[in-house]
C-alpha cells in the first residue's frame, strides 16, 4: 500500500462548500443531471459534501461527480469507478452526475488526446481515498478507538476488535468536518474490486428510453432557436445580406450577421473557425427557422483563392518533391546508406480531408444577461470555450457558467467551440435564451477537417535483407503527419524524418488520433512491402526491429517502449494463430503506438462473390490497467470500425472551395453491412497505470486492413478511400 | 398553419404547425419528445426513426400532413418502463457509446423483429443498413438484436 501525499490538486478535496462563495453558482435545472436509474437504496434525506468529487447521503448513497466531458468514450462511468474503488463503496450505491466546468475544484476538464483516465487517475484515486480516510476518522472519534483498528468494505466501516460496524451514511456528516488528511494510503491494484470489472454505462437506461441527455435536447422557457448560414465556399465571405424576405416569414424573430472573431478577440487554440462572419436566423421553432434560412438572400464575395481538391493533391505532391525543410530527425548517414543499398523501396501514400460528422450536429444553448451568461451544451473544451466567450461578450470569466451535456460524438470536433461562441453572441444580440442548431449541411461544410495528407517512404535493404536505412517525408494541410521519434526511429541505423506543411484557407483540426490516423496506416502498409521484399514474415520483420530498439537503440531517444510494442505483436500473433494459415482467409498485420498505448492487430479478409469482407479483427492492446473492460472493448471495437470505415469509404473533396459532400447521401460512412463480422480484443495485464484508449485502436487497423486486402486481391492500396482505388472488386455492403 | 390531431404513444395530441413540418420537429419541439433524434434531415442516417402503425419510418422527411390517422410510436412509447426486450438486450450488451443513434437503431430493430422474428446476420445487416452509428457499435447492435430475438420468440 503506497502512501500518497495529497498536495496534488488539494483544493479538490477541500469541502466543496468552502469554495462555493467564490464562483458563480447558477441553478441548473436540467433533466440530464438527474441520475439515470433510481438507486436501490432510495434517495437520502440529507447529503454531506465530502469533497469536490463526492457527497454521501445519510442512507449511504454516494453521488460521484464525473468531471470530464462525455463524448461516448464512457468516462462518465469509468472515472467515477476509480473514485468508488478507493472510497470502497458498493457500485450499486453510487449515482453519477456530470460536473459543470469548475476550475477551482477540478483540473483538466477536457476530452481529448485519450487522456481523461490517464491524467485523472491519481486525482480520482486520491478523491476516493481521502474521503474514505475522513469517514474512518469520524468513526474512530465516535467509537473512541484508534483509526488503525478500523477497516472498510463496500461502504461499511468495521471495528475489528469489537465487531461493531457503521455505514458510511452514519458518519458522513461528521466526516465532512474532519480536516483533509495530509497523506493517504492508496489500494494495491491487486485489491481492486471495481476497477478491472465491467460496469455498464451509467446513462444506458436513459439512452435506450430516449431521455433528454444531449445538447440538442435542451428546452427552456422562452428559448429561441437560432441557425447560421456560412459562406458556401472556403475563401468566401459575406458581401451583403437582404434579410427582408426571411424576416417576414412565420415564426421568425430576427435575421442579422455576427462576427465571432471581432477585433481584439482573445483567440484561444480552440478557436479554429474558417467562417467567423455569419448570417444568423432566429425564430421560435427549428422548422420555421430552417425555412427562413432557405429564403435568405446573401451575396458572397471571394476573399482568398478558391481551392479544389486537385490543388491540394498537387500542392502536397509538390512539397514532397521539392519542399525544403530541416530534418525533424536524422540518425547516421541516410544518404550514403541509400547509395550502397542492395534494394531500395519507395512508396507514396495519400488520404483525403475528412469531416468529423458527429451524429449529433454542432449546437449550443446560451442565455446571456448584461452581467452574466449561462452556457450549456456539447463541448470537449469547456475551459477554453469560457475564455473565448468571456472575450467576445466582455464579461469576466467568473460570470460565465458552462455545463456539459452528454455529447452525440466528439472525435475532436468539439474541441473547437466556435458554435458556443456564436450561441453566446446571438443570445446577447436578441436578449433571450437561444439554442443554436447547425443543420447537417452546416456542420459538414463548416471545416475543422482532418487534413489531407501525403507521405513518401523509402527503405534501404542490404544484400541479406536487413533494413539499413529508412526515410519518411510527409506533408499535410496546416501541418504534416510525421512523428519523427516514433517507430522505426531508434531501430534503424540510418534514419531521416521530414515533415512539411501546406497552407490553405480550408480549416483543419484534431480528428480522432490526429496525424496517427493517417501515418500509422501508411507506415504499416509500407513495412509490409519492405518485409515482403526482405523475404521475411511481417511480424518477424517488425520484431527484429524492436530487438534493435531494445538492445542497441539508435539515436538519443525515441518515444516508445520497444518491449511493450513487441509484447502486443507477440500477443496478437499467438491469439490469432498467425503462424497457422487458413485457406481462403487473407491476413494483414499492423502494430502502432500512440496516446501512450500499444496496439497490434490482425485483420482477416475473405472474398465472397468478388466482395472482400473483413471477417475478423484480432486486437491486442497494452493500455496499462483497464478500468472497465467491457467499455474498453467497446472503445476498441468502435475505433476499429471507425478506422476501417473512413479508410475504405470516406472523403471530403472540394471544387472551387465548395465541399462536394454536404450530407450522408454523398459522404459515405461505414454502415452495418460493411462492419467486420467479428472483433476480438485482448488486453495485456501488466498493472501499469492506465494510458489512452479512445484513439489507439483506430490508426493501425487501416494498415492491417490494407495489408489483408493486398493479399486478398493482389493489389497494394496507396490512396484512401480504398473504395476508389481498388480495381475489379466490390467493397459495397448490401443496401438497406 | 393547420391543426393536426396525432396519436403518439397511445395519446392524442393537437398541434398547430405548417403542413410541411416534419414529424421529427413536431415530436421534438411541440410534444417535447426529444428521444427521436435529428442526424441528417434527408432520410440517410436513421436517427429519427419512429413507427407509423408499427412500420419503421424516417420522421425527418415525413410531413405532419401525411400522417393521417396512423399511430405514431416513439422511443419514449416503446414500453411503459423501458423494459421492451430490445431495450433490455441493448442494456445487456451495453451497446451505446455516445448513444445518439441508439433510439433510431432500437426503433428499426423492433420493427425488424416484428416482421422477422428470427433474422439471419444478412437480414439484420440489410434492414439495419439505413441506421448509421458514427461510433461504430454495429457488432453490439447485431448481438443485441439476436439476444432480443431469442427472448421474444
Ligand atoms: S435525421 Fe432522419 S434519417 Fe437522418
Ligand atoms: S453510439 Fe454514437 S452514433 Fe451510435
Amino acid at each position: 500500500m503506497a502512501r500518497i501525499n495529497t498536495t496534488l490538486n488539494r483544493r479538490a478535496f477541500l469541502k466543496a462548500s468552502a469554495l462555493a462563495g467564490g464562483g458563480l453558482m447558477l441553478g441548473f435545472n436540467w433533466a440530464g443531471c438527474a441520475p439515470s436509474e433510481p438507486p436501490v437504496k432510495g434517495m437520502p434525506d440529507t447529503w454531506a459534501d465530502i469533497n469536490a468529487y463526492l457527497k454521501i447521503g445519510n442512507n449511504g448513497l454516494v453521488t460521484i461527480m464525473s468531471p470530464n466531458p462525455e463524448i461516448g468514450q464512457n468516462v462518465k462511468t469509468s472515472m467515477p469507478m476509480i473514485v468508488a474503488e478507493e472510497l470502497d463503496v458498493d457500485w450499486k450505491d453510487v449515482i453519477v452526475e456530470q460536473a459543470p466546468l469548475d476550475t477551482h475544484k477540478f483540473t483538466r476538464q477536457l476530452a481529448g488526446g485519450s487522456q481523461s483516465i490517464r491524467q485523472g487517475w491519481r486525482g480520482l484515486r486520491l478523491a476516493g481515498a481521502t474521503a474514505r480516510r475522513m469517514l474512518l476518522e469520524a468513526a474512530a472519534q465516535r467509537w473512541q478507538v484508534p483509526v488503525e483498528e478500523l477497516t472498510t468494505k463496500a461502504g461499511v466501516i468495521r471495528h475489528e476488535p469489537s465487531g461493531r460496524t457503521l455505514g458510511y451514511g452514519d458518519v458522513a456528516a461528521d466526516a465532512a468536518g474532519i480536516p483533509v488528511p495530509e497523506d493517504v494510503a492508496l489500494k494495491d491494484p491487486r485489491d481492486f474490486t471495481i476497477i478491472g470489472t465491467t460496469r455498464k454505462n451509467v446513462d444506458g437506461p436513459a439512452i435506450v428510453t430516449g431521455k433528454p441527455l444531449f445538447g440538442l435536447d435542451t428546452q427552456r422557457e422562452g428559448m429561441l432557436i437560432a441557425m447560421i448560414e456560412h459562406p458556401p465556399a472556403f475563401g468566401m465571405t459575406i458581401k451583403s445580406l437582404d434579410a427582408e424576405a426571411a424576416k417576414a416569414m412565420p415564426g421568425i424573430h430576427d435575421v442579422f450577421t455576427i462576427d465571432a472573431a471581432p477585433d481584439g478577440f482573445d483567440r484561444q487554440w480552440s478557436d479554429v473557425n474558417a467562417f467567423p462572419h455569419l448570417v444568423v436566423v432566429v425564430g421560435r421553432s427549428t422548422w420555421e427557422v430552417l425555412q427562413a434560412k432557405r429564403a435568405l438572400k446573401v451575396e458572397w464575395e471571394v476573399a482568398s483563392p478558391l481551392e479544389s481538391s486537385a490543388d491540394h493533391t498537387a500542392g502536397l505532391a509538390r512539397l514532397l518533391r521539392e519542399g525544403r525543410v530541416e530534418p525533424a530527425r536524422r540518425d547516421g548517414n541516410p544518404e550514403a546508406a541509400f547509395r550502397r543499398a542492395a534494394t531500395v523501396i519507395e512508396r507514396t501514400y495519400s488520404a483525403p480531408f475528412l469531416a468529423h460528422n458527429t451524429l449529433e450536429p454542432m449546437n449550443f444553448f446560451a442565455d446571456v444577461k448584461p452581467d452574466r451568461a449561462e452556457l450549456l451544451g456539447p463541448i470537449q473544451t469547456p475551459e477554453f470555450l469560457r475564455r473565448s466567450v468571456a472575450s467576445v461578450l466582455g464579461l469576466p470569466e467568473d460570470r460565465i457558467s458552462i455545463q456539459m451535456t452528454r455529447m452525440g460524438g466528439g472525435f475532436g470536433r468539439r474541441l473547437y467551440g466556435n458554435f458556443g461562441v456564436e450561441a453566446a453572441l446571438i443570445s446577447q444580440k436578441v436578449q433571450a435564451p437561444v439554442k443554436l442548431v447547425y443543420t447537417r449541411e452546416d456542420d459538414m461544410t463548416q471545416g475543422t477537417y482532418r487534413p489531407a495528407y501525403q507521405v513518401t517512404y523509402r527503405a534501404a535493404l542490404d544484400d541479406r535483407g536487413r533494413l539499413i536505412a529508412f526515410h519518411v517525408r510527409g506533408a499535410g494541410v496546416h501541418g504534416g503527419p510525421v512523428f519523427a521519434d516514433r517507430f522505426p526511429a531508434g531501430a534503424v541505423e540510418h534514419y531521416l524524418a521530414e515533415d512539411l506543411s501546406l497552407e490553405s484557407n480550408v480549416s483543419t483540426g484534431a480528428w480522432r488520433a490526429p496525424r496517427s490516423n493517417f501515418i500509422a496506416g501508411a507506415e504499416q502498409m509500407f513495412l509490409d512491402e519492405v518485409a515482403e521484399a526482405a523475404g521475411k514474415d511481417p511480424i518477424d520483420f517488425r520484431l527484429e526491429l524492436f530487438e534493435r530498439a531494445m538492445n542497441d537503440p539508435v539515436g538519443e531517444a525515441h518515444d516508445y517502449d520497444a518491449e511493450r510494442y513487441a509484447g502486443v505483436l507477440r500477443l496478437v500473433r499467438e491469439k490469432s494463430g498467425w503462424d497457422t494459415p487458413r485457406p481462403g482467409v487473407h491476413r494483414g498485420v499492423s502494430a502502432y503506438y500512440c496516446h501512450n498505448s500499444y496496439v497490434a492487430q490482425v485483420v482477416d479478409v475473405v472474398v465472397e462473390a468478388n466482395r472482400p469482407r473483413v471477417q475478423k479483427v484480432w486486437c491486442a492492446v497494452d493500455c496499462g490497467i483497464v478500468v472497465n473492460p467491457g467499455a474498453a472493448r467497446n472503445q476498441v471495437e468502435g475505433g476499429i470500425v471507425d478506422g476501417i470505415g473512413h479508410a475504405m469509404y470516406s472523403t471530403l473533396s472540394f471544387v472551387d472551395g465548395v465541399p462536394e459532400q454536404k450530407n450522408f447521401d454523398r459522404y459515405r460512412l461505414i454502415r452495418h453491412a460493411e462492419a467486420p463480422k467479428e472483433i476480438e480484443t485482448f488486453f495485456v495485464d501488466n498493472g501499469i497505470d492506465p494510458t489512452g484508449l479512445g484513439e489507439p485502436s483506430l490508426p493501425p487497423v487501416i494498415g492491417a486492413l490494407a495489408n489483408a486486402l493486398a493479399r486478398a486481391t493482389g493489389q497494394r492500396l496507396y490512396d484512401q478511400p480504398f473504395i476508389t482505388s481498388l480495381q475489379g472488386f466490390a467493397l459495397e455492403g448490401t443496401t438497406g | 398553419m393547420a391543426t393536426y390531431t396525432l396519436t403518439v404513444n397511445g395519446k392524442q395530441h393537437q398541434v398547430e404547425v405548417a403542413p410541411d413540418t416534419p414529424v421529427l420537429w413536431v415530436l421534438r419541439e411541440h410534444l417535447n419528445l426529444v428521444g427521436t433524434k435529428y442526424g441528417c434531415g434527408i432520410a440517410q442516417c436513421g436517427a429519427c426513426t419512429i413507427h407509423l402503425d408499427g412500420v419503421a419510418v424516417r420522421s425527418c422527411t415525413l410531413p405532419v400532413s401525411a400522417v393521417g390517422r396512423r399511430a405514431i410510436t416513439t422511443i419514449e412509447g416503446l414500453s411503459e418502463t423501458g423494459d421492451h426486450p430490445v431495450q433490455q438486450a441493448w442494456l445487456e450488451h451495453d451497446v451505446p457509446q455516445c448513444g445518439y443513434c441508439q433510439a433510431g437503431q432500437i426503433m428499426t430493430a423492433v420493427a425488424l423483429l416484428q416482421s422477422n422474428p428470427d433474422p439471419s446476420d444478412e437480414d439484420i445487416e440489410s434492414v439495419m443498413n439505413g441506421n448509421i452509428c458514427r461510433c461504430g457499435t454495429y457488432l453490439r447492435i447485431r448481438a443485441a438484436i439476436k439476444t432480443a430475438a431469442q427472448r421474444m420468440r
